[in-house]
């Protein structure tokens, strides 16, 4: 096959100067069948997935490696811990699970492992509760475990008193424990990213996920293109996705083929990182926002969304996970910049997640707010995906000190900038107990 | 065919082609096609070569010209042909 030396130069500007990668290679692990009413028996059978992990690590960086393409994270995600934890409600079994599962992520060299996770959409079962009530303790003591509540679906409704025992949790955590759990409204089954990364029901036994991270690719594009109307802007965004998820379309067939376990999904998600360049704000920026926050910010990632998902479907059939534009704050230089200089809110973050996936992600909220305060946030963006009918997820890092203030995480979380929130109680509305019913849209669904 | 695309940038000097092409030699890899410009000093050749030949893996092959690439003062790239073939032709 022959290319033209602007084809090769095109394909090798994105990988090396607009930091084109591969977010993360997920291998997603059907682990039920070390569910047992025995504590140590089901230690002693997840510890028998270790020569499978080590060997997806191995792949994983044989493939980095044969097609010279930069893969930033290897992943596994494994079955919700809440179906371990339903024979055993137990916190100190809770406890050692994932510690346990921390410990295998780390002996096989992997970055995550997903799955300290549970379903309570409309009640709290027994494995949930335990789950829940460990989860502060568990993530204290853990460095690459992640975990999701999945409180709220269009299918079963909002469950409040879920969300505030999360809430409780959260208050508890580290800065680095609570940046490693969420809590999601219509979590799909299937997704690459963590803190949501889980083995659901419905799937094969294993497969293997992949994300791919490209906000460079598209500024880069749109910024050379310099379009003049709406529809050229959309044109360049369109063909600019195609080209970033066909390379992880191209990274998950190799990896799957190596390890002989079946390709899952691509999701089409752009994800940035904290590195210049690599950042979903500057694209809104390039297209013409001069600040993040600004009106028509929401106009814009709502274009940019659409054409990534028209390109992105085209380069792979595959598609899954969360396929957004993710705008977790701390892991976007612009993006956290906005909100330490004020044009970003808490409210804007909200108002954007009406048109992308990611909710209210990776920002810092006050400690001295309290749990009322934080429960209501959590609320009005499960609220969002109940009735639009759509994936969100909350995940905030309570801190201790004032709005503006920021803590450094490191590595891919960036920094956190603490939000200013409402001065507003809404304790009163929060103070009920139960659950939201289901929305009108579950009659539609039958 | 198992293919490499090969990119080396660097200011230019007596010296490049034929160091970069030795080394492809010394492991058998056979050069499918190349093409070389420069441009206001700055040397930048594209060549794609067949893997299958070598007895080399990609990655051994990228450190070793990377190496080559320091001793002439060049950057060299390599990436596996079918990046290329994903990202341009559907």
């Amino acid at each position: 096959m022959n290319y033209s030396a602007e084809e090769i130069a095109e394909v090798i500007n994105m990988l090396n100067h607009e930091d084109l990668d591969i977010r993360s290679v997920t291998l997603s692990l059907n682990t039920l069948f070390a569910v047992s009413d025995v504590p140590e028996r089901s230690i002693e059978k997840l510890s028998s997935l270790n020569p499978a992990l080590s060997r997806f690590s191995e792949v994983v960086e044989l493939v980095e490696e044969k097609l010279g393409v930069r893969i930033v994270t290897k992943r596994v995600a494994v079955s919700p811990v809440q179906y371990f934890l339903e024979p055993i409600p137990e916190m100190e079994y809770a406890v050692k699970l994932g510690k346990h599962l921390d410990s295998m992520a780390l002996k096989s060299n992997l970055d995550y492992i997903g799955g300290f996770s549970g379903y309570a959409d409309r009640g709290v079962s027994r494995g949930v509760q335990a789950m829940l009530e460990s989860l502060s303790e568990v993530l204290n003591s853990t460095t690459r475990l992640s975990g999701m509540l999945n409180a709220a679906s269009t299918q079963e409704g909002l469950n409040v008193d879920a969300v505030k025992l999360f809430t409780a949790q959260l208050l508890k955590m580290s800065p680095h424990a609570s940046s490693r759990v969420a809590i999601m409204a219509n979590s799909p089954q299937d997704s690459p990213f963590v803190p949501s990364a889980h083995h659901g029901r419905g799937m094969p036994n294993s497969s293997i996920n992949i994300a791919v991270s490209g906000p460079g690719v598209i500024a880069g594009a749109v910024r050379r293109a310099k379009p003049s109307s709406f529809q050229e802007l959309y044109e360049v965004v369109k063909k600019a996705s195609f080209k970033v998820t066909r390379l992880g379309e191209l990274v998950g067939r190799v990896v799957s083929e190596e390890l002989g376990v079946p390709m899952g999904s691509v999701d089409l998600s752009l994800a940035p990182s904290p590195k210049v360049g690599d950042s979903v704000a500057e694209i809104l920026e390039v297209m013409g926002i001069s600040r993040v926050g600004g009106h028509g910010s929401l106009a814009a990632l709502a274009l940019i969304m659409d054409a990534v998902k028209k390109g992105g479907s085209m380069a792979t059939n595959l598609v899954g996970g969360l396929s957004s534009a993710f705008i977790p704050v701390s892991e976007d230089s612009i993006m956290a910049l906005r909100m330490k200089e004020g044009h970003l809110e808490l409210n804007d973050i909200l108002a954007m997640s009406a048109v992308c996936n990611s909710g209210i992600d990776m920002v810092g909220v006050p400690k001295s707010e309290g749990e009322e305060k934080i429960t209501a946030l959590i609320l009005d963006v499960l609220s969002l995906g109940l009735i639009l009918n759509k994936i969100l997820g909350v995940r905030v890092i309570p801190l201790d000190g004032k709005p503006g203030e920021e803590i450094d995480l490191g590595g891919l979380l960036g920094k956190v900038v603490i939000a200013k929130m409402k001065e507003v109680d809404s304790s009163q509305f929060t103070s009920r107990t139960g659950f939201i019913p289901t929305p009108v849209k579950r009659l539609e669904l039958g | 065919m198992e293919t490499a695309v090969i990119v080396v940038i660097g200011a230019d000097k007596p010296g490049i082609v034929a160091g970069i092409s030795s080394k492809l030699a010394e492991k058998n890899v056979n050069i499918v096609d190349i093409s070389q410009t420069v441009l206001r000093g700055i040397f930048s050749m594209i060549m794609i070569v067949d893997l299958d030949t070598g007895h080399v893996s990609i990655g051994q092959l990228r450190e070793e010209l990377q190496r080559r690439g320091k001793e002439l003062g060049v950057e060299v790239l390599v990436f596996h042909g079918e990046v290329f073939k994903f990202m341009e032709r559907i």
